[in-house]
């Protein structure tokens, strides 16, 4: 590998490790998810409802590592700030992966 | 700006899926021309580099939060069209592993933040690099390339969502999906990615190209021939 290349690999798992960061800033401010992305509690406090459409599809995809925390919703916060360093490297690596067995796909039916 | 599971009627999300489907078909005959096998390990790196991007939520006054996606720097990098997979393939795996962005919504999520941004960040840096080769009219081309990119990005699915009230309510007249008329969702989305995230977006754009463009490692999409 290239000298360049090993460096920038090395720029990521460094961003790899900051990545609780991006839940525990949010955590010390007090803020919550974006804007349009409420779950059901937060939508029932926004509008004193739940819109039918979002009530019936919202939880339909049960996601193996849902929102990037293995502890489920009551979990401690350090458990959550783990999970999400984890899920960090897993998802860096499977999407990096994915990207390569397309491209690999796509390059080689030319030849 | 990961629009999930029920916030858009199908009457939106399908054509959208349909639009993307299309879109990532054309982005891999382009990428069969323009991409060689000694640039796959970039693609890669392109991939994970916007995956971590995003895990950085960073908090905006009135209690939400947002970050930055990173397919601008990779338009510029490796050009719209590898951009376009690999923000994809970032989202799609967002959406079904982590439950981030709705199963129904990867076509519109896709649309906004993997077709929609690095189309606008690539033709806002031509647009304002104009000839220059390098210095500061280049790196401000960067700058807002990130910026407007993302700013683009946030205002499509702000719109997505604010059309909802208009296509479906409930026999009580409610909405049935997404409930803020485009007055709310445009404004909202276009403010705070506007005044923080694009800011962001846009600073670490054009730290990226300068770096890239010092090393010379190897060749940019946005600087190479014209």
């Amino acid at each position: 590998m290239k000298r360049f290349e090993k460096k920038l690999w090395l720029s990521l798992s460094v961003m790899a490790l900051l990545t609780p960061l991006g839940i525990i800033l949010p955590a010390k401010f007090g803020s919550e998810e974006g804007w349009g992305e409420w779950g059901i509690a937060a939508l029932e406090k926004l509008l004193g409802y739940v819109p039918e459409g979002i009530k019936k599809t919202v939880g339909m995809w049960r996601a193996p590592i849902r929102e990037y925390n293995f502890g489920g919703e009551d979990a401690l916060f350090s458990t959550k700030v783990a999970s999400y360093l984890v899920s960090g490297i897993i998802g860096a690596f499977l999407v990096g992966l994915v990207v390569v067995i397309i491209t690999k796909l796509v390059l080689k039916d030319e030849k | 700006m990961h629009i999930p599971d029920g916030y858009l009627s199908p009457q939106t999300y399908i054509p959208l899926y349909g639009v993307s489907v299309a879109v990532w078909g054309i982005a891999a005959r382009k990428i069969k021309k323009e991409v060689s096998a000694r640039q796959v390990p970039y693609l890669a790196m392109a991939a994970a580099f916007s995956f971590l991007i995003q895990m950085f939520n960073i908090p905006a006054p009135g209690g939400t939060s947002g970050h930055a996606v990173g397919g601008g720097i990779i338009a510029l990098l490796l050009g719209p069209w590898t951009a376009v997979i690999s923000v994809s393939v970032v989202l799609i795996v967002q959406a079904i592993v982590f439950g981030d962005g709705g199963i129904t919504a990867i076509g519109a999520n896709c649309f906004n933040m993997a077709i929609v941004m690095p189309f606008v960040a690539s033709w806002t840096f031509r647009l304002i690099r104009g000839r220059s080769k390098k210095g500061a009219r280049l790196i401000a081309a960067a700058f807002f390339s990130g910026y407007v990119g993302l700013t683009a990005a946030a205002l499509s699915a702000g719109f997505m969502l604010g059309i909802q009230p208009l296509i479906a309510s409930g026999a009580d007249g409610r909405p049935l999906y997404a409930p803020y008329p485009l007055s709310i969702a445009l404004p909202a989305m276009a403010l705070e990615h506007l005044l923080l995230f694009g800011i962001i977006e846009g600073i670490f754009t054009a730290a990226l190209l300068r770096y890239f463009m010092r090393h010379e490692s190897m060749p940019i999409y946005c600087i190479r021939g014209g």
